[in-house]
């Protein structure tokens, strides 16, 4: 059975006034248990509304979410502790803290689950390790921290919980590389450590063929792509007329492919990229 | 300061108050030329934006000079004077729109000026347009893409008819599509208008865009010089917390394999030329 099922998902907002508008129209998918997949799509496409469906922020028009089969309006179904199993980092989650420490913080989740005190303690410490969260900072405020550190501290809330199913809107957004690095490094961390599923929307298609297993493409509030990396990203024209790019050594290798040259399209990072060139180079007597 | 700098700056040092940790900016001497267009680069907290500050008074040095055509910043009688010469576009677009209807925003700084009306309304004309939003002119500025935000934000600058303009991060929380549009607006400015462009980034795609890339590292100037210069620095650049594009970093790895192959390339079509071009010798 699949982790997630996401069936004829149709959204409409401010139904029945001069203002509707649809916002996703009849999305279907599944997420397998343990797989991470990337979720793109340019601006108003409908990628935050639909993750706002996973975990019941938002109730579908019409559809359904089902959680291990199990839909997640059905009557007697409690939301509230699905959202424990299905956590969601917002975009800027920075903004989202509150607490007078980062450890209380970090506890918020895991306590209202109800959990014990020692419980709550040695996932609170978990979480911030796994996150990159120096002890010595649990006992601060979160607002003396730097950006990076505040946003650490708000994904290392939400992993607190150990979701099975981790939702993150553009947790990298704003960051620099090696802030960026880490986030997706911790998130990548998670995933193998629990064998959760990760469901990671981004603008950045670097990040998301370097860490995902699957993509979804979002379009006008329609699912337009639904497959593995490779798939996916070897549809540059289709990608390019959505107003999405593929990675840029993608791009690179589709005109070396053009030129004649005998190398795989489906090349998304620096290293594979580096790799096939070599293989080339060694084929055309041009490396021994 | 020469004839044809738009800023100077001498020495800069500046830390904020009460900051144990040391000085933001240290002795920083950085001279940017009139009608130039200069990308910043340096990771979180390397001082990029508190140099930016500099540039139009926002911030004043604790230590050393800095001269907005030959205008000392830290003269309180001349702030206006500053102010007017160098315009900043900031991070987020939400944050930077006044007005509820597009040219009323665009407006706001202009009308503070006690224009003639016929003058304002110019302006506004000739802002939206060289931002390409013209047509929404009458638009609800809420309701616009982040892309189309950032480009009001930018004509409300240029309605001040700005010498320079200084964009920290501009293009940080847009999509693809509108820091597209944001960056070609920016070029245009600098092309076709000659208007001084300091812009601050953490992608390096973004700065080749540039004429020349300032690298920042802790409070100094860690690299200037062109992109294909700064470039070429692979793995400086990676200890500095940066990365460089990816036809980059794919033709600096191969460079490695074979030095036949150039160590400059800074972008997909170079990159691409490269490698065809050692084929096609290859294969004689």
């Amino acid at each position: 059975m699949s982790r997630l099922e996401v069936s004829s998902l149709t959204h409409v907002y401010s139904v029945g006034t001069p203002f509707e508008r649809m916002a996703i129209e009849d999305v279907t998918f599944t997420v397998e248990p343990g797989e991470y997949v990337g979720i793109i799509g340019h601006t108003g496409s409908g990628k935050s509304t639909l993750v706002q469906h996973l975990n019941g922020l938002m109730k579908p028009t019409s559809g359904a979410v089902l959680l291990d089969g199990k839909n997640i309006w059905e009557r007697g179904t409690d939301i509230r502790a699905l959202r424990f199993r299905v956590g969601l980092v917002f975009q800027y989650p920075e903004y989202q803290l509150f607490e007078d420490t980062v450890y209380r913080d970090i506890s918020f989740g895991p306590r209202n689950m109800g959990l014990e005190e020692s419980e709550i303690d040695s996932r609170v410490r978990w979480a911030a390790e796994l996150c990159g969260v120096d002890e010595s900072l649990l006992s601060r405020s979160p607002f003396e921290l730097s950006g990076g550190q505040k946003r650490r501290v708000a994904i290392a809330g939400v992993l607190a919980m150990q979701p099975e199913i981790l939702i993150m809107d553009e947790p990298t957004a704003g960051l620099d590389p090696r802030g960026r690095d880490e986030i997706l490094s911790h998130v990548q961390r998670y995933h193998k450590e629990r064998g959760a599923s990760v469901l990671l929307v981004s603008h950045s298609m670097e990040d998301v063929a370097r860490q995902v297993d699957s993509v979804l493409v979002m379009q006008r509030g329609r699912l337009a792509l639904r497959g593995s990396v490779r798939e996916v990203f070897s549809k540059t024209e289709e990608l390019k007329e959505m107003g999405l790019s593929v990675p840029q050594v993608t791009a690179v290798f589709a005109r070396l492919c053009a030129a004649g040259l005998d190398l795989p399209r489906e090349v998304f990072t620096v290293e594979q990229g580096v790799e096939a060139i070599r293989k080339l180079m060694i084929e055309r007597g041009i490396l021994a | 300061m020469k004839e044809q700098d738009m800023v100077e700056m001498i020495d800069l040092t500046f830390s904020y108050p009460g900051e144990k940790d040391g000085a933001v900016l240290k002795e920083v001497n950085l001279e940017i030329e009139k009608g130039s267009f200069v990308a910043v680069l340096g990771h979180n907290g390397s001082g990029k934006s508190t140099l930016a500050k500099h540039m139009n008074a926002v911030l004043l040095p604790v230590g050393g000079k800095v001269y907005v055509e030959g205008i000392d910043t830290a003269d309180a009688d001349r702030l206006f004077e500053v102010r007017q010469r160098v315009g900043m576009a900031f991070q987020n677009p939400d944050n930077q729109i006044v007005a509820t209807i597009v040219e009323e925003d665009v407006a706001f700084a202009p009308e503070n000026l006690n224009l003639p009306r016929e003058e304002t309304a110019h302006r506004v004309e000739t802002a939206l347009k060289a931002v390409d939003m013209w047509e929404y002119r009458e638009h609800s500025a809420h309701q616009l893409s982040g892309g189309q935000k950032q480009r009001v934000a930018i004509a409300g600058i240029i309605a001040m008819m700005p010498h320079c303009i200084v964009l920290d991060e501009p293009t940080a929380m847009l999509d693809p599509l509108g820091r597209t549009e944001v960056l070609n607006t920016v070029k245009k400015l600098n092309e076709e208008q000659g208007i001084t462009i300091v812009m601050i980034t953490h992608y390096m795609k973004e700065a080749t865009m540039a004429q020349r890339i300032v690298v920042m590292d802790r409070g100094r100037i860690a690299m200037d010089g062109t992109p294909r210069e700064v470039f070429s620095r692979v793995e400086e650049l990676k200890d500095l917390g940066l990365e460089v594009p990816q036809a980059t970093a794919l033709v600096h790895e191969l460079h490695k394999l074979c030095p036949a192959l150039p160590d400059n390339v800074i972008d997909e079509q170079e990159a691409a030329d490269a490698i065809l071009h050692l084929f096609k010798e290859g294969a004689v």
